[in-house]
């Protein structure tokens, strides 16, 4: 038995692709959410742009033009769902529900019509995808004990949008404590009306806060297609935008909270795939399924409430109607 | 501001505004002068127009007709922040504070000086301290607000003006949520603004507020502003008459008691609450037939536990009989229904929370608690049009405007609201009738018809009891009064031999018979 093998660095090296994703998305949804706007349709935005931006690399051999598209169809969605729901004040779980159907319809309908490949993209090659990056002296220290293999393992070799969904942990935190945006953010999420009554237009700080939510979850989702895989596949998001909000949720709308409960996410993600590691370090087998399932049913007893008192933005989910 | 007008121009004034919402006309033809460096109350029943004025003023609407002037210059508010550029501050009745932000975080809110915050905060940090100094407002700029209480809320409300440099304070109804002694305080700051050249507008229906503190005093009703006057060359009764326009009884009109045979006898009571705290610490007391007694106290000192228990909606120990028959305490037998079928009735003291359910309508509404009548039935569905023809008829015995049954509780106003409570437990013909706060956040008419039903209802021999933290309230209606303080019965006074020092004294704790 060999506890430690569950913490090898391929492991944790493919934890941090397979949080990746979740990270970003799960940022948008706390964006959104500390805005006032609830956003169930992460899921949508995340598979739309996984899919505008294979298609759009596919066809121009472009990653970043891909990137461009998958931002835009996203941004598309949120326009939708900031118009559904702070202008004409309707209800945002319906919204964001219409949208994942919206998208995982339209996505597969219009891959089928532009690819004729089933509902796919064409593998992406070359320029079109996201390429691994390594980092300065990686090579060189690899020898080093301890922290070279770390270093060259874990910390080099992810694609750009790996580490730019880290740097937006710290930036999140600095934008939301520590700038006039961010306070305005937070107040407008806890009580628009005192905003709306600073001078502050509460319309404007919720459409801001939709627009980065919309900017993340293309991240999130044009790396899924051309970082993490080499094109697009029906549904392939997989619920990961459900799991961003119950690790929303888990992080209590904290940024570096959000950061470790994605990385827990992204961590039985990985182990999934590794039923070896599992069984050479537990000494008995356990079954894939129940494996695959492990990330779902953590969310579940995230969402159930099991991990004490998560106090969501107190004006989530109203739409602002000015007093008398 | 820079002040280039003429020195004796109005801090505001306001010529010919009207508002309509589609039928309604909320504002007609109003104008008013108010002078630097003074007082003004306005004065109105619910709903008549003083709101959507200040609104006005505010830059929540935009005024059909007629112009604002401020210090003689005429100026568009289009929005808050016009409003707040031209040195108007407003101080709504329900506070627009984020409540998990700190004091200095809701200062600097919609007023920050850069991107950053670090700047922002420090700076603000220094002028509280000013403020603080120059005019006897103390926070602690780091306390967040859901901790502290709603007097220091409010303060933080004023400073918010103040650092944002109003000159013109609006406050709505400010002493709705304070306790006397809070009011008090309010009132000192209030005097010290005035001192130091700030104009002042104080929107309230307490006629005793407006006498107290106001240099002068505008009327409105129905939307129309009927009178401006000098609050020294006036007096309640006055302005009673023009709020209601009709003369008005400001001393409740009752004939001395004729008590019977006791009817609720309540022997060493106790309540203790969910964070293991006494509530109540053994309650004697006895109402008779025919009287009313009234519990005096200072809010959360046991009078509402009193009523939850009375009223069958949290458990105790102790006796209580009602006509000489026990009371159930706990269990199944001891919860709202039983008590009403054993004919106690409860106006409680929240009615938007316990008294209505604010979505449903007024015929819904005057059906709960009783919708197991046979009455109400129908076979197995409930009887509606039984229901609505009987909401009519006890809307119209109680004056209730508008009289529609179909209209959303949360549509009537506060006075109509109670009315709808009201007429649901008396017309029910019970031995006891629970009440708390018959009158909070009730306008004058209304509350000299209120006061008129629970006399009725105590001519017609039933016993009453009456819990209010309005002082006034209780010496005017109670036979008999009662001061609770911290879970205990302090002392028992006649209203015509105590005055409201000695019962201060009771509330307060600081003398006692107990």
């Amino acid at each position: 038995m060999n506890f430690f093998a569950l913490f090898d660095l391929s492991v944790l090296d493919t934890t941090v692709r397979l949080a990746t994703p979740l990270l970003l998305a799960c940022l948008a949804g706390l964006f959104s959410e500390r805005g006032g706007i609830f956003d169930i349709g992460l899921e949508g935005k995340m598979l739309a742009a996984a899919f505008f931006s294979a298609a759009l690399a596919a066809i121009t051999g472009s990653v970043w033009i891909g990137l461009l598209a998958g931002i835009g169809a996203s941004l598309v969605l949120s326009a939708v769902h900031g118009l559904a729901s702070i202008t004409f004040r309707g209800n945002q779980l319906i919204s964001g529900v219409a949208i994942n159907f919206l998208a995982a319809g339209l996505t597969v309908l219009i891959a089928q019509s532009w690819f004729q490949q089933g509902g796919r993209t064409p593998s992406l090659i070359g320029g079109g995808r996201f390429e691994p990056i390594t980092l300065p002296f990686a090579d060189a220290l690899s020898t080093v004990p301890v922290f070279g293999p770390i270093y060259a393992e874990l910390i080099s070799g992810h694609s750009i949008l790996v580490y730019v969904a880290l740097l937006c942990v710290p930036g999140t935190w600095y934008i939301l404590f520590r700038t006039r945006f961010g306070l305005r953010l937070r107040a407008v999420g806890e009580n628009p009306a005192a905003v709306d009554t600073a001078g502050v237009s509460v319309v404007g700080l919720r459409f801001a806060a939709v627009g980065i939510c919309g900017i993340l979850c293309g991240l999130a989702g044009a790396y899924l297609a051309t970082g993490l895989q080499a094109g697009f596949v029906k549904d392939m998001t997989a619920g990961r935008g459900f799991i961003a909000l119950a690790a929303l949720i888990f992080a209590k709308w904290r940024p570096w909270h959000a950061l470790w409960a994605t990385l827990l996410f992204g961590y039985l993600q990985a182990i999934a795939l590794r039923p070896d590691i599992i069984e050479g370090a537990l000494g008995f087998k356990v079954q894939v399924q129940l494996l695959d399932a492990l990330p779902y049913i953590l969310t579940v007893v995230i969402l159930a409430g099991f991990v004490g008192k998560a106090i969501p933005p107190r004006a989530g989910g109203e739409p602002y109607v000015k007093e008398r | 501001m820079t002040m280039t007008a003429p020195a004796n121009a109005p801090a505001i004034e306001l010529k010919g505004i009207s508002k309509a919402f589609g039928p309604v006309q909320a504002n007609k033809d109003i104008s008013i002068r108010v002078m630097p460096g003074t007082i003004h109350g306005i004065i109105g029943e619910n709903g008549a127009g003083k709101s959507t004025l200040m609104s006005i003023l505010y830059g929540f609407y935009k005024a059909d007709a007629g112009e604002i002037l401020i210090s003689g210059q005429k100026t568009e508010i289009p929005d808050s922040q016009a409003a707040i550029a031209a040195g108007i501050g407003m101080v709504f009745q329900h506070f627009k504070l984020v409540e998990n932000f700190t004091v200095l975080e809701n200062i600097i809110l919609g007023a920050e000086d850069g991107g950053l915050l670090k700047p922002s905060l420090s700076k603000a940090r220094k002028t509280l301290l000013q403020l603080e100094q120059e005019y006897d407002l103390k926070v602690d700029p780091d306390a967040v607000i859901e901790e502290i209480g709603v007097g220091m809320q409010q303060r933080v409300e004023i400073l918010k003006a103040l650092y944002r440099q109003a000159n013109i304070l609006i406050l709505d109804e400010p002493t709705g949520v304070l306790t006397p002694s809070e009011a008090d305080q309010l009132f000192r700051i209030l005097g010290r603004l005035k001192d130091e050249g700030k104009t002042i507008i104080l929107i309230t229906h307490k006629l005793r507020e407006i006498m107290d503190i106001t240099d002068t005093v505008s009327v409105m009703r129905r939307g129309e502003m009927t009178a401006t006057v000098k609050t020294s060359e006036t007096s309640p009764e006055q302005l009673a008459e023009l709020m209601v326009g009709r003369k008005v009884l400001l001393r409740v009109d009752k004939v001395p008691a004729t008590p019977g045979d006791v009817v609720l006898d309540v022997k060493d009571l106790r309540v203790v609450d969910d964070q293991k705290v006494e509530r109540l610490r053994g309650i004697d007391l006895q109402v008779r037939a025919g009287e009313i007694l009234g519990i005096a106290g200072v809010a959360g000192n046991g009078q509402s536990e009193l009523l939850e228990v009375l009223g069958g909606y949290a458990d105790g120990t102790g006796t209580i009989t009602l006509n000489g028959q026990p009371i159930e305490l706990t269990g199944a037998q001891s919860d709202g229904r039983s008590r009403r079928a054993r004919g106690i009735a409860h106006v409680p003291e929240d009615r938007q929370r316990e008294g209505l359910i604010m979505d449903f309508t007024a015929w819904e509404n005057t059906a709960f608690g009783y919708h197991r009548d046979a009455a109400y039935q129908s076979g197995m569905l409930s009887n509606n049009a039984a229901i609505k023809a009987e909401t009519q008829a006890k809307m119209d015995r109680f004056d209730v405007r508008p009289p529609h049954p179909h209209l959303a509780a949360k549509n009537f106003s506060g006075g109509n609201q109670q009315k709808i409570v009201l007429a649901r437990e008396i017309e029910r013909n019970p031995d006891l009738l629970l009440i708390g706060q018959p009158t909070r956040g009730v306008d004058i008419g209304a509350i000299e018809f209120i006061h008129q039903q629970i006399v009725a209802l105590r001519d017609q021999g039933k016993a009453i009891l009456l819990v209010s933290v309005e002082l006034e309230e209780i010496l005017s209606l109670a036979d008999r009064v009662a001061v609770m303080f911290d879970g205990r019965i302090m002392g028992e006074r006649m209203p015509g031999q105590t005055d409201e020092k000695e019962l201060g004294l009771l509330m307060a704790g600081v003398s006692g018979d107990a």
